[in-house]
């Protein structure tokens, strides 16, 4: 019988509502669930939850939980985690508790499963090596912390009402962090949008000479953000594009590190995604694990695209066909 | 104020191998990982570049890589990283898989860190990749934190700043392609390194030759490490079956690509 802890910031959203939905499950067999939560007010959240079935919703409160900090958010987690005497942790993996769980997980004597996409059978699913092999894995020490990457299973959707929270202390250290605030990148466009439908994908063809002899890296900027404004999509990018930055060259004025799928960039997902001047050599591909349909326009027939990566690869020049796809889009 | 910069690192096979997992007595492994070509991991080579950077211009500082890999591969990716940046190489003989479990790897690397002679607590920042490219956890470096009482940790970070009175400005990588900004009094600090902001540095063999005076060293002592390897219980590791039938379309008009994909992405 194992006692389950859904254990999240209160502000995380959806994604701790995907991890509850993953929690509910687990205590099968006469165990129990309980909810902890932790933030400058819970009971929004709670209140949002109550029909979940938990037989406790434990809470930590106060101003200096406000702030998404690894010394005040792991001492509210580790008070939380002790508070509930869980043997598995299910948490969101927000930015806010992948900061601190395997931290967390330490000072309770147990260990943690991160980027976890699915549960089954008493195993938890994660990838190794970048996407490139999956695993069907368990342990046997509790507590057995499981952070579940957003986007890997259905949220909670249950009846909200009016719980009953209660209040767990905590003992904090000597805090000598402040949170400042957020910083959106450089650019002056939101491009990454996780919920978006489409990932489109740039590579750093858009910034090399055409058959003209010429780059022409402002009109591929103003494809490509003409493309992003019509459709919603998110934009990603090959490493080699977002490095050309640091080796100044002619780059593509709203592109970062952050916007790097593959390598040592992100794994999003997305139903969909549209590659575009890029060759789709495997670290980069390693990148799309989590695409569903896949596309690809690049005027290299034997790309990496070509072998089994995409479903379809166009042969064709990419500043020519998004030309007209974003006349097409305008049109509708 | 000077720092004793101390990144660890491993490291991982080279991203353009083709790699296959194999079932061993104690657990899954990667089919002839020996003989794989390895580079050290990239976001530790990030954290590296980012240390070098910080210690140039702080006077007084000293740039430590700590690594727990088997030694014979860390030599031919010492041959490589060793002329990017001065630093002392601090090795612990022991695996560099990504099946091994990070609370198993945190404790070496925190006892090394410990061993290093004349730490001052209030000189050190712990750098390391927020992730790795072979367990891509993001664990280990919040345990090592843990195990030597560093609780001002950051993850995914991109910039450090440090302030005319010995501040530090830090920005962490958040949803939705932000940075969070926080303000931190000074060391000590863990610090997991996304991609930071600076591009790989040049060859340099002078670097080079002065690293290796130390590295070859520091690797024929390196002592063999005792790592547990039945906390996680593989029922199967597999490669993704996910290999698709691409339809390559060759001599279309751009108007007929064009009018497929607004199609495709309407569907």
């Amino acid at each position: 019988m194992e006692t389950v802890l859904l254990l999240t910031h209160a502000d995380a959203g959806k994604p701790a509502l995907e991890a509850l939905a993953a929690a509910i499950p687990l205590k099968r067999d006469g165990g129990t669930l309980v909810v902890g939560l932790f933030g400058a007010d819970v009971q929004p959240f709670a209140n949002e939850i109550a029909g979940c079935g938990a037989t406790k919703f434990l809470a930590v409160t106060g101003a200096e939980f406000t702030q998404a900090r690894y010394a005040s958010d792991a001492a509210a987690a580790e008070a939380l985690v002790k508070a509930s005497q869980a043997t598995i942790v299910v948490v969101p993996a927000t930015s806010r508790m992948n900061r601190i769980v395997s931290g967390v997980a330490h000072r309770c004597g147990g260990r943690a499963d991160t980027h976890v996409t699915g549960m089954a059978n008493g195993n938890i699913t994660r990838w190794y090596y970048r996407q490139r092999m999956e695993s069907q894995q368990s342990r046997t020490q509790r507590p057995w912390f499981i952070a579940i990457d957003p986007g890997c299973h259905a949220p909670y959707s249950g009846a909200a009402g009016t719980a009953a929270t209660t209040p767990v202390s905590v003992s904090l250290p000597t805090i000598t962090t402040q949170v400042t605030g957020v910083k959106a990148p450089e650019s002056s466009q939101q491009t990454i949008r996780p919920d978006a439908k489409l990932l489109f994908v740039a590579g750093a063809g858009w910034t090399k000479k055409q058959p003209d002899g010429q780059a022409h890296v402002p009109e591929a900027a103003e494809l490509i953000m003409g493309f992003l404004n019509a459709t919603k999509a998110s934009l990603g990018s090959s490493k080699s594009l977002v490095d050309l930055s640091g080796e100044g060259q002619a780059v593509l004025p709203f592109m970062s590190h952050l916007n790097q799928v593959g390598q040592t960039g992100s794994t999003p997902r997305h139903p969909k995604g549209l590659s575009t001047c890029c060759h789709g050599e495997e670290p980069h591909a390693v990148g799309w694990r989590f695409i569903g349909e896949r596309r690809a326009i690049n005027l290299d027939a034997n790309c990496g695209w070509a072998r089994g990566k995409a479903d379809v690869l166009y042969v064709a020049d990419a500043f020519e066909v998004m030309r007209k796809v974003n006349q097409l889009l305008g049109a509708r | 104020m000077s720092y004793q910069i101390v990144v660890c690192g491993s490291i991982v096979p080279d991203p353009l191998q083709t790699l296959e997992p194999v079932s061993g007595p104690t657990g899954p492994s990667l089919k002839n990982e020996m003989m794989l070509p390895s580079v050290l991991d990239p976001w530790a080579w990030h954290a590296l570049f980012e240390a070098a950077h910080l210690a140039k211009n702080v006077a007084g500082s000293k740039v430590y890589l700590v690594s727990v890999a088997p030694k014979a591969k860390l030599q031919q990716v010492m041959m490589t990283v060793g002329q990017k940046a001065p630093f002392e190489l601090i090795v612990v003989d022991g695996p560099s898989s990504g099946f091994t479990d990070a609370a198993e790897i945190a404790p070496l690397l925190a006892e090394a860190i410990k061993g290093i002679p004349g730490l001052d607590m209030s000189k050190l920042l712990v750098f390391g990749g927020w992730e790795s490219a072979s367990r891509g956890a993001g664990s280990t470096m919040q345990i090592v934190g843990e195990l030597l009482g560093i609780t001002n940790q950051f993850q995914g970070v991109d910039k450090l700043t440090v302030g005319a009175d010995g501040s530090f400005e830090i920005l962490e990588r958040i949803e939705g392609g932000k940075h969070q900004v926080s303000k931190c009094a000074g060391a000590p600090v863990v610090l997991g390194w996304a991609t930071g902001s600076l591009p790989e540095p040049p060859n340099n063999p002078q670097i080079g030759m002065q690293n290796m005076r130390a590295i070859m060293p520091a690797l024929q002592k390196a002592k063999p490490a005792k790592v547990a390897t039945d906390a996680v219980k593989y029922a199967s590791v597999a490669l993704p079956k996910q290999q698709r039938q691409t339809k390559i379309v060759k001599d279309l008009p751009a108007d007929e690509i064009a009018k497929e994909i607004v199609a495709w992405i309407n569907g």
